[in-house]
């Protein structure tokens, strides 16, 4: 057996050998663990603060935000009822981007990676994933929607703080965190894009009591609104929220943040892992993409147009996706240099 | 140095069952009655109860302590094992007709005692056994001495449908065609050992030798405290070191893989432990490309060489332009870079000529003839019905002999004739006529039993032991092996996908 004693477990060859197969199942993993606390949140927020003029939850938001207004057309009768779009988002096996779904692609994922990944990891997400999978609508009434949620919300947590303690640092880990943080910058973007219909360029709408309610909603549902209250005590205007959400340096969730991470976490697989030449085109966009915040004001981007800008970004997002998949999980793989040239 | 206590000290250890005050064996005659009060094993060998001789002190330790236990207790403590298993996702899937669920193989907490002579019996058996089988693997895709000097019919082997055409004059390293075998035993009446049948191909249930242990110090510390078992924990590293001793020639650091068909076969815990257990990769078809016959795995980094493979697959399905062209699971390619030497295969292509049912009945012979030695495990009588001889006795002994297609594994299509109805036998001798080659028959054994924690109490219930053997410079048996029992009441059937369950098998030291 080889040297354990070293700082950086890739400086042995052989260890730098994460199949690709694994790289894409942790990315993913990720991805969908993050994307059922973020649903979870959502629902959770809309039930209690999202009202209609009428004063009823405004559900038909949730589908604006994910894009999935078609989606549900093609399996729901509109127009759209709070039960039919719980159905939709908790229990629908059709549709993709249902916690049953989702927690089957979470489960799919572990059981790939498992031979990597912490016992106490699978064993949580092997729990997890199969009372999700199980979960019926009377389960859902039984409990209340917000009882759902915060127990999703808990065992997403529990998840991410069962990886942080327990999962192996090496190439698995720097994947995993790839996907979490890529599917956290596209969350906040479309939590954002919530609201922009409210927001035309030109900013002319006003801060009435109403959009000021529906923005702490929005910062409510990314668990922002206590911290915001922290930074603005005085005013809660649209940029405030915003530039909060967007391009705030502390706030875990914010699309800046989140960015540096991606940056730093392809950083340590170009450095650690000798993948320089593949992780610096992707490290080139993360750049790019990190200009085009920090070079405007919450007041400019909104005044350009917000939901252009968060399209744009969401655009970005799933380029660099592609990217990332095309360069370390290729359809044909190609032989690497250092291979062809040393014979076995 | 002094610290601040923040946290209340911790509970106090969970109360020992009664159990760990168990007395010394010798003063626990009358314990013993207790949860064997019902006992009752007419008729067969106990592992447990009836030897015939003095108990040995071992053996007779775990009765008296067991017998302290109660019976609510135990199955509270089984509860909480199954539910763990479940929790843990040591499952293997069965797949319906719209759903994949989750089963775990039920466990049973009574533990399957081997006593050092025992074990050294079964050591050496199977050493020798698995030394036969390489040698006329060996043999028949070489010279074929064996079929030349009349020992077995020609024709049953080169016949024989899970002989490869593909592995006539490969050489592999260190001459080694079984790398990982189960063999698998049983004890008749008298308790003696017999081999019912070889596993050469890709024998499972390993992980479960060792989760089982697992689960036994977890949940019976007061059963196993102080006894000299022996650890089953080296498997993983000497699996690895099998693989890596027979690694192609001049590889100086092998890189071993484990080839799963993936996350859909039944196996797929199996697969998973042992990958983990040698820190190897799991890989799949699709992870594994072949370039100028030499075989390479897909990583991030790219493509990196693979020299040693742990297959769980099938020889049909390892290659489609080898063998069927239609699997999804195979490495197009892999065959040929086996055949030239680039990479080893374990176990190698065309083992389950060895392990085949009508080839078992010539182990005894062929294992004189190459080690010239008497084989020191039995095997049971069998009639090769492909030979007139053997069909006549077996149409002429329907309802005394189990009757078996030489083909399936896992207790398949198999006839029981004392069970069977007239009906039964009826059908199965029309089968049988239809096709005799396809089948073998063998008398009834009268497995041993082990006590069992059942619906009704700790009753007898069929076992048998697969212990496992591996390959590499040198044959290594692992000690202890799966203790596998036939839940139903009667039944002789312990297969997993016919409702057996399984046991922790303890091997002592001394």
């Amino acid at each position: 057996m080889t040297q354990t004693s070293t700082r950086f477990p890739a400086m042995l060859a052989n260890l730098n050998m994460l199949l690709s197969r694994y790289g894409e199942s942790m990315m993913w993993l990720a991805r969908y663990m993050e994307r059922i606390e973020n649903l979870a949140r959502l629902l959770e927020v809309t039930e209690a603060f999202v009202r209609n003029p009428d004063g009823s939850p405004g559900w038909d938001s949730i589908l604006q935000i994910n894009s999935d207004e078609e989606r549900y057309a093609a399996i729901y009768p509109l127009p759209a009822t709070e039960e039919n779009i719980l159905a939709f988002y908790i229990t629908e096996s059709a549709n993709p981007t249902s916690i049953r779904a989702m927690a089957h692609m979470v489960r799919e994922n572990a059981r790939s990676a498992r031979p990597l990944i912490s016992t106490e990891m699978w064993m949580q997400l092997n729990v997890f994933t199969r009372s999700m999978m199980e979960l019926s609508t009377p389960d859902i009434r039984r409990n209340g929607l917000s009882g759902l949620c915060n127990r999703l919300k808990q065992d997403c947590q529990t998840h991410f703080g069962v990886t942080e303690g327990t999962l192996y640092r090496d190439q698995a880990w720097l994947f995993y965190l790839l996907g979490k943080y890529l599917e956290r910058s596209d969350q906040i973007t479309r939590l954002i894009d919530i609201r922009y219909h409210t927001l035309l360029p030109g900013g002319e709408t006003s801060g009435s009591q109403m959009d000021i309610t529906q923005w702490g909603s929005v910062l409510r549902s990314a668990a922002a609104y206590h911290a915001f209250r922290r930074l603005q005590p005085v005013t809660t205007t649209p940029a405030n929220v915003v530039g909060f959400l967007l391009k705030n340096e502390g706030f875990p969730r914010s699309l800046m943040l989140n960015l540096r991470q991606v940056d730093n976490t392809l950083n340590a697989l170009s450095t650690h892992y000798n993948l320089r030449h593949q992780c610096s085109p992707l490290q080139e966009r993360i750049i790019n993409l990190r200009a085009t915040l920090e070079d405007q004001t919450a007041e400019d981007i909104i005044s350009r147009g917000l939901h252009e800008y968060m399209t744009y970004i969401q655009d970005q997002l799933a380029a660099l996706q592609a990217e990332v998949s095309v360069t370390f999980w290729p359809a044909a793989p190609v032989m690497t240099r250092e291979e062809t040239l040393t014979p076995q | 140095m002094n610290r601040p206590v923040l946290q209340s000290p911790s509970p106090a250890p969970v109360s020992t069952s009664p159990a760990s005050a168990a007395p010394a064996s010798g003063a626990s005659a009358k314990s013993a009655a207790g949860m064997f009060a019902a006992y009752d094993t007419p008729d067969f060998f106990c592992e447990l109860m009836n030897r015939t001789d003095v108990l040995p002190p071992s053996l007779q330790t775990v009765r008296d302590r067991l017998a302290g236990f109660d019976l609510a207790e135990l199955r509270h403590r089984t509860n909480t094992a199954e539910a763990q298993l479940y929790r843990l996702g040591i499952t293997f899937t069965v797949y319906s007709d719209r759903e994949a669920i989750d089963r775990i193989l039920p466990f049973d907490m009574i533990p399957r005692v081997l006593t050092a002579a025992e074990w050294d019996h079964i050591d050496r058996g199977v050493q020798q056994r698995v030394k036969a089988l390489n040698l006329f693997l060996r043999d028949i895709y070489h010279e074929r001495h064996v079929l030349r000097d009349g020992i077995i019919p020609a024709g049953l082997v080169l016949n024989n449908p899970n002989y490869c055409e593909a592995m006539v004059g490969v050489r592999v390293p260190g001459d080694v065609y079984v790398h990982i075998n189960g063999t698998d035993l049983i004890r008749d009446r008298s308790g003696r050992f017999m081999v019912l049948e070889d596993n050469a191909r890709t024998p499972s249930g390993v992980s479960y030798v060792i989760e089982n242990r697992h689960m036994m110090l977890r949940l019976m510390p007061d059963l196993a405290s102080g006894m000299p078992l022996r650890s089953v924990e080296e498997y993983g590293l000497k699996l690895h070191q099998t693989l890596c001793e027979v690694a192609p020639e001049g590889v100086s650091d092998p890189q071993v893989v484990l080839f799963s068909p993936g996350i859909y076969n039944s196996a797929y815990f199996e697969h998973v432990f042992l990958a983990r257990e040698m820190g190897v990769p799991l890989v799949e078809g699709r992870d594994l490309i072949v370039e100028n016959h030499r075989v390479y795995m897909r990583t991030v980094a790219g493509l990196r060489p693979v020299h040693s493979i742990y297959r769980r697959l099938n020889d049909e399905f390892l290659d489609p332009l080898a063998f069927n062209p239609d699997s999804m699971l195979g490495v197009p390619g892999l065959v040929e870079a086996y055949r030239r030497g680039n990479v080893t295969l374990a176990n190698a292509l065309g083992t389950g000529v060895a392990d085949d049912k009508a080839v078992y009945a010539y182990m005894p012979r062929l294992i004189r003839y190459y080690l010239g030695e008497d084989p020191i495990l039995d095997s049971v009588q069998t009639n090769i019905c492909a030979e007139e001889e053997g069909l006549a006795y077996t149409l002429a002994n329907m309802d005394k002999l189990v009757i078996k297609p030489v083909g399936e594994s896992g207790g398949y299509g198999l006839l029981i004739g004392s069970q069977a109805t007239q009906t039964e036998l009826d059908e199965f001798r029309a089968k049988l006529l239809e096709d005799p080659s396809n089948y073998i028959s063998q008398p009834v054994i009268d497995l041993s039993v082990s006590p069992t924690l059942c619906p009704s109490g700790v009753e007898a219930r069929h076992v048998d032991l697969r212990p496992f053997a591996l390959t590499g410079h040198n044959t290594w048996v692992l000690p202890g092996g799966l203790s596998r029992v036939a839940l139903r009441k009667g039944s002789l059937v312990v297969n997993s996908s016919q409702g057996g369950g399984s046991k922790d098998t303890w091997v002592m030291a001394r």
